[in-house]
């Protein structure tokens, strides 16, 4: 602490503790308490809040797993239903995401040359100034029964009749993909800009095929990279409302749009808090399992 | 002895600059060849075309006497060991060497075997299971070497893989490398703007300056006989005076510089030819430092001049004098530390004296800047 505030000066010092303090305490802690203590009380009129009906209960909870008391299902397999279907879907974009955007980010990063790298790095930044509900509108546009893809494959005579990308959602899934690719590609492009390019050359030196020494130099090199950009696009997507809200077919069902509705439409805080917290906690927990198996730290992450 | 490794007016040159110009070099097999020459003369170009990383723009690469143009570097039977070495820092000092052998498909305990096999070549034994990191540089230098001789390769190409090293440590790994060459018995060729790693390894150099063969000879030859300015002030130290030819007597040469008249030897100009000098030529004349005697020491000397001190720099074996003719010509002269200096004060005239068959004339042309 001595040693922070003399090399910062006492200025300098101070308004990095308060801002950074700032951002933790009242940006994450407390709204976060606030949801973790309101998912345990009762869905009570503000008028009873602090009366006796007014005690911590795992209610919520109980709901998630097993639904109503009235309906006579054991367990809620609605609920966990989507929120399976949630998880599983966020895993495979994470992956698809990933296997996009390994080529892009190595060939930024080595293969192209500096002004090239700078142009595309720039071209995959600036469609991002487009908001994100916009560019899912402009992709429904593109995937509806009557839109631009239908009409071009119509044309040219590949189908006869438009094919619902909606329903079958493709449509979802591309847009999940592309709403967070940045945050796959500057990790993995922060990770492989470090790679010596000679590491490169000497494997292929050696007699090394290029597929080789990806999965044998580069890969392990970028772990961290990959590791980082990973987490970021499975939490986000994982938790994503927009894309999912105006791309999803009639029929799925996003867990974020369930957590919304006991929100805003059920008017059950509880409840929806309840739900947000099952999120949280099952994704950082996978996330935290998957960075055991890959044997990545968290320090490596964050480098 | 046949060519293993022959350029044939090879060059390579990116846009409108030329890394290296029309460069002809036969290289035997077995043989330890040097490209020598200042940072930006075209070596490891010249490197990078015969391991199959970058293409001439014009020539031929010969390897065994096949012309490797269309050969990518993992299909040729060369190997490079980089100037930072490109170790994988991921892997164990085994599975770096036994890399290219993961590559062909060859069995774990067959890449055990031969990885130590090769570690006990390059006097690592027991050091296989270490990470990189673990070594010192010295260490790292002979896993690279080792990594490099397990494909087996005709070729060992080294892109100035001592420069890291502490003057020490080179010194010992010259050696080394040295001896590991007579060992595999494959050709090695070395890379290197250090003239003192070049003429300690080396059967023959070849010296480079600005994309262009200067010369190419043994190590004796290059030092001795060098055949243009820049060979004789690159490669070791050299005083230069120039002058011009005021009379000829078959090899030997007058030349009158800076008020004195020199007798002095014509230079060779490769291939057992000696340059031809008429007189009023404009020349340089080359003189080692270890080649001029104060005039009271005793060696045989048929030149005698008079300079006026201006420091004697002492330096473990030799002392340096630096001299001065009218303050018009530097000169430097070497002795042995043993040799009385204490009254060489500052500007005193001392007479100095070299024989003339260590005075080598060779045309006008450029010097190499230090």
């Amino acid at each position: 602490m001595n040693y922070f505030f003399n090399k910062n000066g006492p200025l300098i010092s101070t308004y990095l503790l308060i801002s950074i303090g700032f951002w933790i305490v009242f940006l994450i802690v407390i709204p976060q308490l606030y949801m973790l203590d309101l998912s345990f009380r009762p869905n009570i009129p503000p008028l009873l809040r602090g009366g006796p009906d007014d005690v911590y209960t795992l209610v919520h909870y109980k709901h998630f797993l097993f639904g109503s008391e009235t309906s006579g299902e054991s367990y809620n397999y609605v609920d966990i239903g989507v929120f399976l279907d949630t998880i599983l879907t966020a895993i495979l974009i994470t992956l698809i995401n990933l296997c996009f955007c390994y080529p892009i980010a190595f060939y930024i990063a080595k293969v192209a040359s500096p002004n090239t790298a700078r142009l595309l790095i720039v071209s995959l930044i600036i469609p991002f100034w487009i908001n994100e509900l916009l560019r899912s509108f402009a992709l429904r546009i593109l995937f509806a029964g009557e839109g631009f893809i239908n009409n071009v494959l119509i044309k040219l005579g590949v189908i006869d009749t438009g094919i619902n990308f909606i329903a079958m959602d493709v449509a979802l899934y591309t847009g999940l993909n592309y709403a967070y690719i940045l945050l796959m590609i500057f990790p993995l492009y922060n990770a492989l800009e470090t790679l010596d390019k000679n590491q490169l050359e000497a494997a292929e030196d050696l007699g090394s095929s290029m597929i080789r020494t990806h999965f044998r130099i580069v890969i392990p090199h970028a772990k961290a990279g990959i590791a980082s950009g990973c987490t970021m696009v499975f939490m986000l997507t994982a938790g994503a409302l927009a894309t999912p809200v105006v791309l999803s077919s009639p029929n799925t069902f996003w867990f974020t749009q369930l957590i919304y509705q006991w929100f805003n439409m059920n008017d059950n805080w509880p409840r929806g808090a309840a739900y947000s917290i099952v999120l949280l906690s099952v994704s950082v927990v996978f996330v935290l399992l998957m960075m055991r198996i890959f044997k990545v730290k968290i320090g490596e992450i964050v480098r | 002895m046949s060519a293993d490794v022959e350029l044939q007016n090879v060059s390579v040159s990116f846009g409108n600059f030329y890394a290296a110009k029309n460069v002809s070099v036969k290289i035997e097999k077995g043989e330890f060849f040097s490209f020598l020459g200042p940072s930006g003369c075209g070596k490891t170009t010249l490197l990078r075309a015969i391991s199959g990383f970058s293409d001439p723009s014009d020539g031929n690469i010969l390897i065994g006497g096949q012309n490797m143009a269309g050969i990518g570097p993992n299909k040729r039977p060369t190997s490079l060991i980089f100037q930072n070495l490109a170790l994988f820092p991921l892997m164990s000092v085994a599975d770096n060497i036994a890399f290219s052998l993961e590559v062909r498909g060859s069995g774990k305990a067959e890449r055990r075997k031969r990885a130590d096999e090769l570690l006990e070549l390059v006097a690592l034994s027991g050091q296989g299971d270490k990470k990189v990191h673990e070594l010192s540089g010295g260490q790292r230098q002979r896993v690279a070497i080792a990594r490099a001789l397990a494909i087996e390769p005709e070729v060992l190409l080294l892109d100035e893989p001592l420069s890291a090293l502490d003057l020490k440590l080179r010194q010992k790994m010259r050696t080394e490398l040295r001896e590991i060459q007579k060992r595999v018995g494959i050709t090695f060729i070395y890379i290197t703007h250090d003239q003192g790693e070049a003429l300690t390894m080396s059967d023959r150099i070849a010296v480079m300056n600005q994309g262009e063969l200067e010369q190419i000879g043994s190590c004796n030859s290059v030092y001795e006989a060098p055949n243009t300015p820049f060979v004789a002030t690159f490669v070791g130290e050299n005083n230069a005076f120039y002058g011009t030819i005021s009379a000829v007597d078959g090899d030997m040469v007058n030349v009158s510089a800076i008020g004195n008249n020199f007798l002095a030897k014509a230079g060779d100009l490769g291939e057992g030819r000696k340059h031809t000098f008429k007189k009023n030529d404009e020349v340089i004349m080359f003189v080692r430092p270890e080649s001029i005697f104060l005039k009271d020491q005793n060696n045989q000397a048929d030149n005698i001049f008079t300079a006026a001190v201006k420091t004697v720099e002492f330096e473990g074996n030799l002392k340096n004098i630096y001299l001065s003719i009218n303050e018009k010509q530097d000169v430097r002269c070497s002795v042995s530390n043993a040799v009385d200096t204490m009254d060489l004060s500052n500007s005193k005239n001392v007479e100095l004296k070299f024989s003339s068959r260590d005075a080598i004339v060779l045309p006008v042309g450029p010097l190499a800047v230090d």
